[in-house]
């Protein structure tokens, strides 16, 4: 999907092409998508780029990045694929933006591999598991109980994130509909059942400033996650959270200013 | 052809209001609906059912998988099996049948399945389903987006574990052994006849046909819309060059049969109503986790007017159960005099070309005493008129071959003091 001043890009990756999106200028700062990836530019994205290179590459079976998840069996498979795409996409050792699932991921790189990320801001990441407040399942989901739980402008976000976009054709709104269902699957790959991989034992690893960002009316990962993140990591961090803001903060808040 | 007496083991005493009051039969059902000491009861009435069905001459019994849920009380169908290999004496013994992506490591299937083999003298069929994502994907947390390359992975583990006479190591993805050499093996060579029981997916015929395994397609909703599916998986058998031997394939219906079609309808409407309002109660939630259909699948179904048709049934059976009007109306209870059922059921046959039909003939919260009558008056009054059809023209090469008949063990007679 273009969008003006958007340039596309496909990087191979354990064998599949993986889309990357660039845009703006000054230093470059990575952007890994949330939960049900990105079918195409949004406003978030233009904020981060009005001071930044911002590039975004789409993670393994999210939309963009072809069926990468089917190869990806492990934990490990999934930490090594990652920094091949960092790598592929000239972001190894830079600022890094992770929502959701991409926050999760980002900070499990940065465990792993310090010298792969510079800094992080991490936008309701997936990953702790708190049995007495646990975050919801979001597999689990009617097709009308996903959009109030993930946003806090359900209509409008069922329209614009969940619904293929006018003038597809028949077999065009089939391919959309799969690629959606598809970053479900992945998403699942990696998070099924719980989501807890075990990142608390290694939030410890993550050494560089870590900026927390909540919104406030999150159904999926309840606020209160941000301390318990921060109270795990080993560097600098700071705590934002958003008034009317749920999981999908780039869509219920985009002029949030994340940076800095 | 081949009639088979396939017991579901419906919890039978869920309440009036379970539909009003309760989101889901499976997963999260309330197990404070559940009472061991009914469940007592139940469990030995419907092992009198099956035991009976073998006694009257079925050709075989069948029994299933499913976890966490009052619309089968099976999580080990080799449990039943097992006291069916001794308690019946030539009937062919069909598990469909153990979910092979849930056990760790598989070859626990290939020892069971070749306990029961040996226990029954060869009478086992091996059926292995993928499992519902119910099942599966929810009660026993498998990740759906591997569910089926580690079921195909645990199929190999388990075939090579029944035909490899040497100990050997299996390097898998998903399973990783040094040393398997699976003892006790099945009496039956290679292995015993492999049934799959599928729900209408491509895929799923064309590894029946590699594979050379029967193709069981087991559908609540009955004979009209089974004939779409079957259809399709006799064109791509055509496609693939292979025969039309009807045996190649199974299709489950439920059947209630009386003197009068006016008697079996007063006979069969609670225990068909029971069925399809709380055994099908499946909640919406659990019904299709991303990753569980192949988008292959997923494809042909938007692309398929035939296998849309068969979903849009599922819908509306999870949002609005059907009237006893409908269920007899579709053909998803096939009611009438024995003369009437054997009718129809020879033109379900010959139109779908289906040699192994499994029958329903308990279900919902049918008591014992009208389970018992339905089936006697099934093997008596219908089946003989279904039984030559196929048998001149083909051969059932899925059928089991066991020991010679007096060859085979006969359970000493207990005494009960």
């Amino acid at each position: 999907m273009s969008h003006p001043g958007v340039k596309e890009t496909f990087v191979r990756v354990g064998g599949e092409q993986v889309r990357v999106w660039e845009k703006g200028s000054g230093a470059p700062l990575g952007v890994l998508a949330g939960l049900g990836g990105l079918n195409a530019w949004t406003p978030f994205l233009d904020e981060l780029a009005q001071s930044r290179t911002v590039i975004v590459p789409s993670l393994p079976g999210f939309p963009g990045g072809g069926l990468l998840h089917k190869k990806l069996d492990t934990f490990a498979d999934w930490i090594i694929c990652m920094l091949d795409l960092l790598e592929a996409a000239g972001l190894e050792g830079k600022d890094l933006v992770g929502h959701s699932i991409g926050g999760m991921l980002a900070a499990e790189v940065a465990a792993f591999s310090r010298a792969s990320v510079k800094s992080l801001v991490l936008i309701a990441p997936l990953g702790l598991y708190d049995e007495k407040d646990p975050p919801a399942d979001p597999f689990n989901r009617r097709a009308n109980e996903l959009p109030p739980l993930l946003s806090t402008k359900p209509a409008e976000f069922a329209k614009e994130r969940l619904t293929p976009p006018a003038g597809l054709s028949g077999d065009e709104q089939t391919e959309w509909t799969i690629v959606q269902i598809r970053a479900t699957e992945a998403a699942s790959r990696l998070l099924w059942p719980l989501g807890d991989l075990g990142l608390a034992r290694r939030l410890h690893r993550v050494t560089c400033p870590v900026k927390l960002v909540w919104g406030a009316g999150d159904r999926v990962v309840p606020p209160s996650y941000a301390q318990k993140f921060a109270s795990g990591l080993a560097g600098p961090t700071q705590i934002q959270i958003v008034p009317g803001a749920g999981h999908a903060l780039d869509f219920d808040a985009p002029r949030t200013a994340v940076l800095g | 052809m081949k009639l088979l007496w396939f017991h579901l083991m419906p919890y039978t005493d869920l309440p009036d209001d379970f539909t009003k009051k309760h989101a889901s039969v499976w997963v999260d059902i309330d197990s404070r609906l559940f009472d061991p000491a009914k469940a007592h009861g139940m469990y030995n009435d419907f092992m009198d059912e099956l035991e009976f069905a073998a006694e009257i001459g079925f050709d075989g019994v069948c029994v299933n998988e499913h976890h966490q849920n009052a619309y089968g009380l099976m999580p080990s169908p080799n449990i039943i099996a097992a006291s069916l290999a001794r308690r019946t004496r030539d009937a062919a013994i069909v598990v469909m049948g153990n979910s092979l992506a849930l056990y760790n490591p598989p070859t626990r299937v290939a020892e069971e399945f070749a306990m029961l083999d040996c226990i029954s003298g060869g009478r086992l069929v091996a059926g292995f389903p993928v499992g519902t994502p119910m099942d599966t994907v929810f009660c026993y947390g498998q990740n759906p987006s591997q569910l089926r390359e580690k079921y195909l992975e645990a199929h190999d583990l388990v075939m090579k574990a029944w035909t490899e006479p040497d100990t050997f190591a299996f390097n898998g993805r998903f399973n990783q052994l040094r040393y398997v050499n699976t003892w006790p093996k099945p009496v039956q060579k290679p292995h015993p006849p492999v049934w799959i029981p599928g729900g209408g997916s491509i895929e799923t015929w064309r590894w029946c046909a590699e594979m050379d395994y029967v193709y069981a397609y087991l559908s609540y909703f009955g004979y009209k819309l089974g004939q779409a599916t079957m259809d399709g998986f006799w064109a791509e058998m055509d496609r693939l060059g292979k025969d039309r031997n009807p045996f190649r394939a199974g299709f489950l219906q439920f059947v209630g049969v009386a003197e009068t079609r006016k008697e079996a309808l007063e006979m069969y409407k609670e225990p068909a109503e029971y069925f399809f309002n709380r055994c099908l109660h499946v909640d919406a939630r659990w019904a299709n986790p991303a990753g569980y259909s192949s988008e292959a699948t997923i494809r042909a179904r938007v692309a398929s007017q035939v296998v849309a048709a068969a979903s849009k049934a599922t819908d509306a059976v999870a949002y609005g159960p059907p009237s006893f009007e409908e269920i007899v109306d579709k053909g998803y209870v096939i009611i009438g005099s024995p003369d009437e059922v054997a009718d129809q059921l020879r033109e379900v046959a010959v139109n779908m070309n289906v040699g192994q039909l499994m029958m329903l003939l308990q279900y919902g919260n049918m008591k014992k005493e009208l389970a018992f009558y339905n089936t006697e008056l099934f093997a008596k009054r219908v089946a003989p008129q279904l039984k030559p059809l196929f048998e001149d023209k083909w051969e059932d090469r899925w059928w089991p071959k066991p020991l010679p008949r007096e060859e085979r063990a006969l359970p000493r007679a207990v005494v009960v003091r």
